[in-house]
């Protein structure tokens, strides 16, 4: 076996386990936040697209299953689809528009396309605005599995998970992933080379933005809700954050940022209030000062170091 | 007489001071992004925070200080300014060789610690300002009730803008500025001090937002979230200006505010939306923005 | 290798569900008091614009009640422990849960703000655990969102429109414009206003909605002040309340038309000063100056606080009491027996004589009418309202014939 694989197998196995002395509900919420970090830095890592404004698939994802869940009454997986697609769908119209500009104007078309969306989330009477969407049901998997256990449900959300790392992994090592990185290495020899690059760039956008519904859908079915905080741009901020502090372009770094972050704001939200934010900013700023590898970017950077040593 | 579009004169009118008001501020805020924009190449994300830490400066002089409301309107600005000066040495100026978008993660860090700090010691609830006695009261005009207050941030706001619009075109700074933006290396091997009017411009961007603050904190609640929900119209309305033209960003900002506050009128419910909507709009038909140049 | 995982995760599966029938055998074990302690928690608005009105105070009422008991209970500990939800219903409810499955929460109390108020109902309905409203409004807590855990213990939009539109319409406020919280709360308010002022032969002339914690009224007052309503409604509460009376008065708006905060706390008077607030009629669930027992307890409150207690943080030492002594009766903290005994209990204390908790989860008891004072009226700190008029308890809320609890049998 070789060594990526018995990496692989080390966190499946974590994975299954952590449930028995973990609370559930929290590895649920880092796994959702993961996959949606996974889903940014196939975007930021991959073809160097920043978007500031991914938080919106992630609630209109959220919003969607949860409306379908509830509402229309759809079997679970069917549920999350419906959110995954409603998020894949904005993401082509939000991509659309965006991709017509580089660099910085990109992040802030994207923030500001996500915050109209935002304000459309507050007044449309199907989110419930301020009151958010509450009491989805779970529901049950193929009517056999009752999902509201949440050990069921666990098995389920890393199930999912597992997947959605997977298509990501896929993706990144295809002939298209290889494209991708072309674009964020050198754009205009990428279009030189005779590559559609806005076709390219939208459709890593598209793809991104339906995983990271597919994550906002699951957190839905977690907590039982979709709210604000789901769509808003300091979500947005946050999967910039994991991913920065993971590292960004790496395998395993939107996964170890997340798992930090999560970790990070569920044990000091008792303990010191509102400083969380004055926190999260601050890790921010050191990131981007000292640390631009994220962790998993420095700990590869300094094994490589000491091989070379050696 | 008393109607116009068959709406009462009083709400149209009321609704365009308003606008008026708000898309000074716009303009005010996307002026000093356009400034620190063409020198430093950074999309200053704490411009918002800066903004709110102006108008706390006011609050902040008034309850512990006693200073009044003329005096804060000075002395606040030049605090941010030379706050603003510090962040830039201090963490800016390491980011410049790298991509822009460092600048932009760094800066948007920056604005949670301002704003969690700020939050964690005055409330997200906010804390009022009262308006100074000169300019308390209103002008009634027959048909419509015009605040005094809002008036003098409309002028003020004008005049700061038309200062800086002349500054920076038609002076010998100015000059230099443009000529630093163009081309620093050469601009450098002239003799002049680049690294030092890049400090000196984001300086003076951070005490533009300060000063945005201050004007703002009579007519609205200090609080800390003032800035964040601000910053990012702003951002639609640098987009929408195109970030070229000092001029540009000056003109869009206002008639943004005004299109905003019509709208109100007319269908509230985009109200929130309707700058965002032009954006997608204008990118559609010209990327580059109203003012701007295709690079 | 693959069957090697198989077996490993066929064996982990078994595991999983092996301990969760484990734990469910244990808490029946158990029997009396789950932890061996009971927990209360307080959670509500920490920091921000209903921070006066609960906040810290509800902690210390809680606290207050707890050595009021004894401390102790059945001879075990009780503990305090509380919570900023930041009026986001995803935090009090993920909050909520957390609380319920790894702290052994036995009983939340507070929680005002309406959206989290119904999805704290909701996870405490699911989990099984006793949910003791005093901050939030939305009588859809005994309506549509009613449930066995809930109770609701001070007040809803029903009582205030009842109590404070009334009052208005029936000293000559005909025409209404609504300013209204864009979330259930003031949606609530606005709807049950609208719907005593046409009872009573007045007219709506419309609404406009302000999003939570607004910084600036300016643009929403002009709509209201273009409607040329006599009466300008505030569905709204806490921080917005003042904002917007405060701005009110900047656009010269009282001149022609009259404001009325359809939910005004003392906290609100006392930020706002007499001279502003003077004159305004609301609907009050406790006032500290009523009586002996309530100054009493109004005077150790401020000892601690340095102001007088909402009628909200009364409320939550009264429910915590509530609480307490039927844990003691019941001999558990099982909800579902304590809730049996909650519903048999005739509550007196400092909060209401003859108190009780009706089917659908709502406490009765008396309302107030009150007038804010004019300054040179208010002899000492604090002495804010007039009372105008007693509503007896089976006027001042929502008749069980009217309710939509599931829980009401027809």
């Amino acid at each position: 076996m070789s060594r990526s694989t018995i990496g692989y197998l080390a966190l499946l196995a974590f994975g299954l386990a952590a449930p028995f002395f973990i609370y559930p509900v929290l590895v649920m919420k880092v796994l959702c936040f993961s996959l949606f970090a996974c889903a940014f830095n196939l975007l930021l890592g991959y073809t160097g697209l920043l978007s500031f404004g991914h938080a919106v698939f992630f609630g209109s994802a959220a919003y969607v299953a949860g409306h379908a869940l509830k509402v229309w009454q759809l079997p679970t997986l069917l549920g999350l689809l419906a959110g995954t697609g409603a998020a894949a769908a904005l993401g082509w119209v939000i991509g659309s528009l965006a991709i017509r500009r580089q660099g910085i104007y990109f992040a802030m078309i994207t923030l500001a396309l996500a915050q109209m969306v935002y304000f459309l989330f507050l007044q449309a009477p199907f989110t419930g605005g301020e009151d958010g969407l509450q009491g989805v049901p779970r529901g049950s998997l193929f009517g056999v599995l009752d999902l509201s256990d949440d050990m069921n449900l666990y098995y389920v959300v890393l199930a999912i998970f597992a997947a959605a790392f997977w298509l990501i992994q896929r993706t990144i090592h295809s002939p298209f992933g290889q494209i991708l990185k072309a674009i964020r290495e050198n754009e205009p020899r990428a279009v030189s080379l005779g590559y559609d690059v806005a076709k390219y760039k939208l459709l890593a956008f598209v793809l991104s933005a339906g995983l990271a519904g597919l994550a906002g859908a699951t957190k839905t079915l977690v907590f039982k809700f979709a709210t604000l905080t789901d769509a808003h741009w300091h979500t947005s901020g946050e999967v910039v954050l994991m991913t920065l502090v993971g590292g960004m372009g790496t395998v395993f770094g939107p996964l170890v940022g997340a798992t930090v972050i999560v970790t990070l704001q569920n044990e000091l939200a008792d303990k010191v209030g509102s400083l969380v934010t004055v926190i999260m900013g601050s890790i921010f700023v050191i990131c981007v000062l000292a640390f631009r590898r994220g962790i998993v970017g420095e700990s590869l950077a300094l094994y490589e170091r000491m091989i070379g040593r050696r | 007489m008393s109607e116009i579009f068959g709406i009462p004169i009083q709400a149209f009118m009321g609704q365009l001071m308003l606008g008026l008001v708000n898309g000074s501020f716009y303009a005010m805020l996307s002026l000093g992004l356009a400034v620190i924009f063409g020198m430093l190449n950074i999309i200053n994300f704490t411009h918002g925070a800066l903004y709110m830490v102006g108008a706390f400066g006011a609050w902040l002089g008034l309850t512990y200080l006693e200073l009044g409301y003329w005096q804060a309107l000075l002395l606040s600005p030049i605090c941010v300014g030379i706050f603003g000066i510090v962040i830039e040495r201090s963490m800016l100026q390491w980011l410049y060789k790298l991509d822009h978008l460092y600048g932009l993660l760094l800066t948007f860090g920056l604005a949670l610690v301002l704003e969690g700090l700020f939050t964690n010691i005055f409330g997200v609830s906010g804390q009022p300002y009262s308006i100074p006695d000169e300019l308390s009261g209103a002008f009634n005009l027959g048909f419509m009730f015009l605040p005094k207050y809002r008036a003098w941030v409309i002028v003020a706001s004008l005049v700061v803008c038309f200062v800086t619009w002349f500054v920076i075109e038609k002076t010998q700074l100015g000059a230099y500025l443009r000529a630093a933006t163009e081309n620093p290396k050469l601009t450098q091997a002239f003799g002049i001090n680049v690294p030092l009017m890049v400090m000196l411009t984001y300086g003076f961007g951070a005490a533009l937002a300060g000063f945005a603050g201050v004007l703002a904190a009579p007519a609205i609640q200090v609080s800390p979230l003032m800035g964040s929900n601000l910053i990012i119209v702003v951002f639609a309305v640098v987009v929408i200006g195109g970030m070229g033209s000092i001029l540009g960003s000056i003109l869009t900002g206002i008639g943004l505010g005004v299109i905003e506050g019509l709208t109100k009128v007319f269908y509230a419910e985009a109200s929130s939306t309707v700058v965002f909507i032009i954006m997608a709009i204008v990118l559609m038909i010209r990327p580059a923005g109203l003012f701007g140049k295709e690079k | 290798m693959k069957q090697k995982l198989l077996v490993a995760l066929t064996t982990m599966a078994l595991a999983a569900f092996g301990t969760q029938a484990h734990a469910q055998a244990e808490k029946a074990k158990t029997g009396k008091l789950s932890g061996d302690m009971v927990k209360v928690a307080v959670m509500n608005d920490m920091v921000g614009l209903y921070a006066d009105i609960g906040g810290p105070g509800s902690v210390e009422a809680a606290k207050m009640a707890v050595a009021d008991f004894g401390g102790k209970i059945l001879g075990k500990p009780i503990e305090v422990v509380f919570a900023d939800h930041q009026n986001k219903p995803d935090i009090g409810a993920s909050k909520a849960r957390e609380w319920f499955d790894t702290q052994g929460v036995d009983m939340i109390v507070d929680v005002p703000t309406s959206s989290v108020a119904i999805a704290v109902a909701k996870v405490a309905n699911e989990k099984k655990r006793v949910f003791m409203n005093t901050g939030a409004a939305t009588k859809a807590l005994t309506n549509e969102e009613c449930n066995p855990y809930t109770v609701h213990y001070a007040y809803d939009t029903y009582a205030l429109a009842n109590g404070t539109g009334k009052a208005i319409v029936q000293t000559g406020g005909k025409t209404w414009f609504f300013l209204t919280a864009d979330y259930a709360f003031g949606h609530a308010l606005e709807g049950d206003t609208a719907a005593v002022v046409k009872a009573s032969g007045g007219e709506v002339k419309g609404a406009v909605r302000h999003p939570l914690s607004a910084s600036d009224f300016s643009s929403f007052l002009l709509q209201a002040q273009a409607s040329k309503a006599q009466i300008i409604g505030l569905a709204n509460a806490g921080g917005d309340t003042i904002n917007a009376v405060k701005a009110a008065n900047e656009f010269g708006l009282t001149k022609n038309q009259t404001l009325a905060g359809l939910l005004m706390f003392i906290t609100d008077v006392h930020s706002l000063g007499l001279k502003t607030a003077q004159g305004m009629m609301l609907t009050d669930a406790w006032y500290w100056d009523a009586n002996d027992e309530t100054r009493k307890f109004g005077k150790r409150f401020f000892e601690k606080m340095k102001r007088m207690p909402s009628f909200d943080q009364a409320a939550v030492y009264s429910a915590t009491l509530t609480y307490l002594k039927a844990v003691e009766a019941s001999g558990t903290d099982d909800a579902d027996a304590v809730m049996a005994t909650l519903k048999k209990t005739k509550i007196n204390d400092v909060f209401t004589k003859g108190g009780y908790i009706r089917v659908d989860g709502r406490m009765v008891h008396d309302m107030y009418l009150m007038q804010v004072k004019k300054p040179e009226d208010s002899k000492y700190p604090w002495d804010y309202f007039q009372l105008k008029k007693v509503i007896p308890a089976e006027e001042a809320f929502q008749p069980l014939s009217l309710s939509k609890c599931s829980l009401v049998k027809k």
